[in-house]
């Protein structure tokens, strides 16, 4: 029973439903503090659930970066101990090795490229399908969303052989462009309703102070999507970001050094070849996480809510 | 963020286009028309270019393609080639070929598994934590960790883990359950299970953020009533919360299913080549393995044919017998 009380009041919801005021919310806060029951013992049970599935979480990740601070020697004689000593020279061999920071930026070029790719091209699309009246539009409209039946996955081998006939195939843009592509249904999917929810009385107004539509794009539209853009560019983003399968086919194969690979490239590259120093692996390992870590705490509500929106419609 | 998309309308179909203020006038019309037309190319173009040359352009080539035998530096002069034209031969030999027939069962195994396993533990866990607690929120962050890694960087880190002198084992060792130490991605017998323990633990927190989500649209009042009319804390779970769950449940299945369908990278980097052959081949896998690094584009595309089929029948059954209700028509046309 006590469980049940618990249960029942949640939290609180994001979006009030009608009929459900801050009075509502006030009155069961007071009537669930006053209601005077013991020692709720689900309480406790709960946590333990919650640690022990948080701890199964992040249980692997922290093996790999504490196994960072450890020398190679120490692992094998004791592969689940802590580190003894301490030792930062994996992590300072990595950190003062070109080749690293030449994946991060090369990572970096490729996600910042795609994003910008997939927010301009999208949001341009997206302005046509949704506030413009022309034959053909739910035509063009249903063409981008069925490009969500074709996998990159299922694309990829002759993507690969366009790629290398139009001589992009070995560079950054072989891998840009066709992320872009591929980017460009779901985008399109979440900013074209989103587009459309802007009232038209405002351009009605926009139209008779006498700016254009472009000028309504630019200057009404583009401000007021913006937090539809920065879903899409976050989802892009991390899309990018961890993308494996494009650059092994596109980049692995061809002329670019190793160390102007994508990160997730040059870490399986770096594991292969240093696969005995297994140190330097957990090391290399835990700083190429880093970059997504960090992002992902500063986006996290957008990334969330971007998958939510996405599953939820 | 949910809540402005779900305002946004309904997303099902375009609709028609808010039209604005214009005028009437013949000649000013016609000259806004010719300039509606450039304004719609040029915004529409340059996504519509890039989306239909390497998008749709390239699918289509999958098909033309899988009727060549093709050599691996393929040039479009090989089309033309009267003895590379092959037919269906590509689909006979590959629905021919043990591999890569285990290598379906593989991506169905994975398929069928993810939700009976994977769901019941988001849902019991959801279920569990759907109440005001301290520390919820950086809960939510911990266990969103593995699924924002990629799918490489956890591959790797498990294949550290999971080495015979790896931390797994020695953990096992160390508690006394030695017994259990095994050769976790190198034996063939077992690696299938081990790669889907991975997934479990790479995608269970993404659904138990979502079950959490959808948890947030169940009623309270309905829990209050029961639980005063004398329900029970599982009975309520079991005869209100769940139940009204089942669309965030029907739609995280299908997502995980045709995800399940598509696995690469966490098998490609995570199990060595020649074990992966043997137990834990997927069709991605193989289509990659066959069409690139065996040299032959061919036969590689007829893989990526099969997968498409595979993928969308997965997707149209599903649609017309579970998410009916949710989403008509949403698999169909593409739309949301």
């Amino acid at each position: 029973m006590t469980v049940t009380s618990a249960i029942t009041t949640g939290r609180a919801r994001s979006g009030p439903p009608a009929g459900r005021g801050r009075a509502g919310r006030a009155g069961r806060g007071l009537g669930r503090g006053t209601a005077g029951r013991g020692f709720d013992w689900g309480q406790p049970f709960v946590y333990l659930i919650a640690l022990v599935v948080a701890g199964l979480a992040i249980g692997p990740v922290l093996y790999v970066i504490i196994g960072g601070f450890r020398t190679t020697a120490d692992l094998n004689a004791n592969p689940a101990g802590m580190p003894d000593p301490w030792v930062f020279q994996n992590y300072a061999t990595v950190l003062g090795s070109s080749r690293f920071w030449g994946n991060v930026l090369a990572s970096m070029i490729l996600a910042f490229a795609t994003t910008a790719g997939v927010v301009v091209l999208g949001i341009m699309a997206a302005f046509v399908i949704a506030r413009y009246e022309f034959r053909g539009r739910q035509t063009l409209y249903t063409l981008f969303t069925a490009g969500l039946m074709f996998p990159l996955t299922v694309a990829a081998l002759p993507l690969t052989l366009l790629l290398r006939t139009i001589g992009l195939h070995g560079t950054y843009l072989g891998v840009i462009i066709p992320s872009i592509a591929f980017a460009l249904p779901t985008t399109i999917i979440i900013l074209v309703p989103f587009l459309r929810a802007i009232p038209a009385e405002l351009e009605e107004a926009a139209a008779i102070d006498g700016t254009s539509r472009i000028g309504f794009f630019w200057r009404i539209l583009l401000p007021l999507s913006m937090p539809g853009l920065m879903t899409v560019g976050v989802l892009a983003f991390v899309g990018s970001w961890n993308g494996y399968l494009l650059p092994l086919l596109v980049i692995s194969t061809g002329t670019l050094p190793q160390d102007l690979w994508p990160l997730p490239l040059g870490v399986t590259q770096f594991s292969t070849q240093y696969s005995q120093d297994t140190g330097a692996v957990l090391a290399y390992t835990s700083l190429a996480m880093i970059p997504a870590l960090v992002f992902f705490l500063a986006a996290e509500k957008r990334i969330v809510g971007g998958l939510q929106g996405a599953v939820k419609g | 963020m949910p809540a402005l998309l779900e305002s946004a309308g309904p997303a099902t179909s375009a609709g028609p286009a808010p039209s604005p203020a214009s005028s009437t006038r013949p000649s000013r019309r016609r000259a806004g028309t010719i300039r509606k037309r450039i304004e719609i190319a040029v915004f529409a173009g340059p996504a519509l270019v890039v989306f239909l040359g390497f998008v749709i352009l390239p699918v289509l080539l999958a098909a033309v393609y899988s009727l060549y035998n093709l050599p691996p530096a393929f040039k479009w002069e090989n089309l033309a080639e009267p003895e590379r034209f092959i037919g269906l031969d590509n689909y006979v030999r590959a629905l021919t070929t043990p591999e890569f027939l285990r290598a379906i069962g593989n991506n169905f195994t994975i398929l069928v598994l993810s939700p009976l396993i994977q769901g019941p533990i988001a849902i019991m866990v959801a279920l569990l934590l759907n109440r005001r607690m301290r520390g919820r929120s950086v809960f939510r962050l911990l266990i969103f960790v593995p699924y924002v890694l990629a799918e490489v960087i956890a591959g790797l880190s498990w294949k550290l883990l999971l080495q015979p002198q790896g931390g797994v084992n020695a953990m096992l060792e160390a508690v006394g359950l030695g017994a259990l130490q095994q050769n976790w991605l190198a034996d063939p017998n077992i690696a299938l299970w081990t790669m889907f323990g991975i997934l479990t633990w790479k995608y269970v927190g993404f659904a138990i953020i979502l079950m959490l989500a959808g948890l947030q649209g169940v009623p309270e009042e309905l829990s209050e009533a029961a639980s005063i009319d004398g329900a029970g804390w599982w009975q309520i779970q079991r005869h209100i919360t769940i139940p009204l769950l089942g669309p965030t449940i029907r739609i995280w299945a299908f997502l995980s299913m045709i995800g399940a369908l598509q696995l690469f990278d966490m098998v490609w980097v995570t199990v060595a080549p020649t074990v992966r052959s043997m137990s834990t081949e997927t069709m991605a896998t193989y289509m990659v393995q066959q069409g690139q690094f065996a040299g032959q584009p061919g036969y590689g595309s007829a893989i990526a044919v099969i997968l498409f089929l595979i993928s969308l029948v997965v997707a149209l059954v599903y649609q017309r017998f579970a998410l009916r209700r949710d989403l008509a028509g949403a698999v169909t046309t593409g739309v949301r």
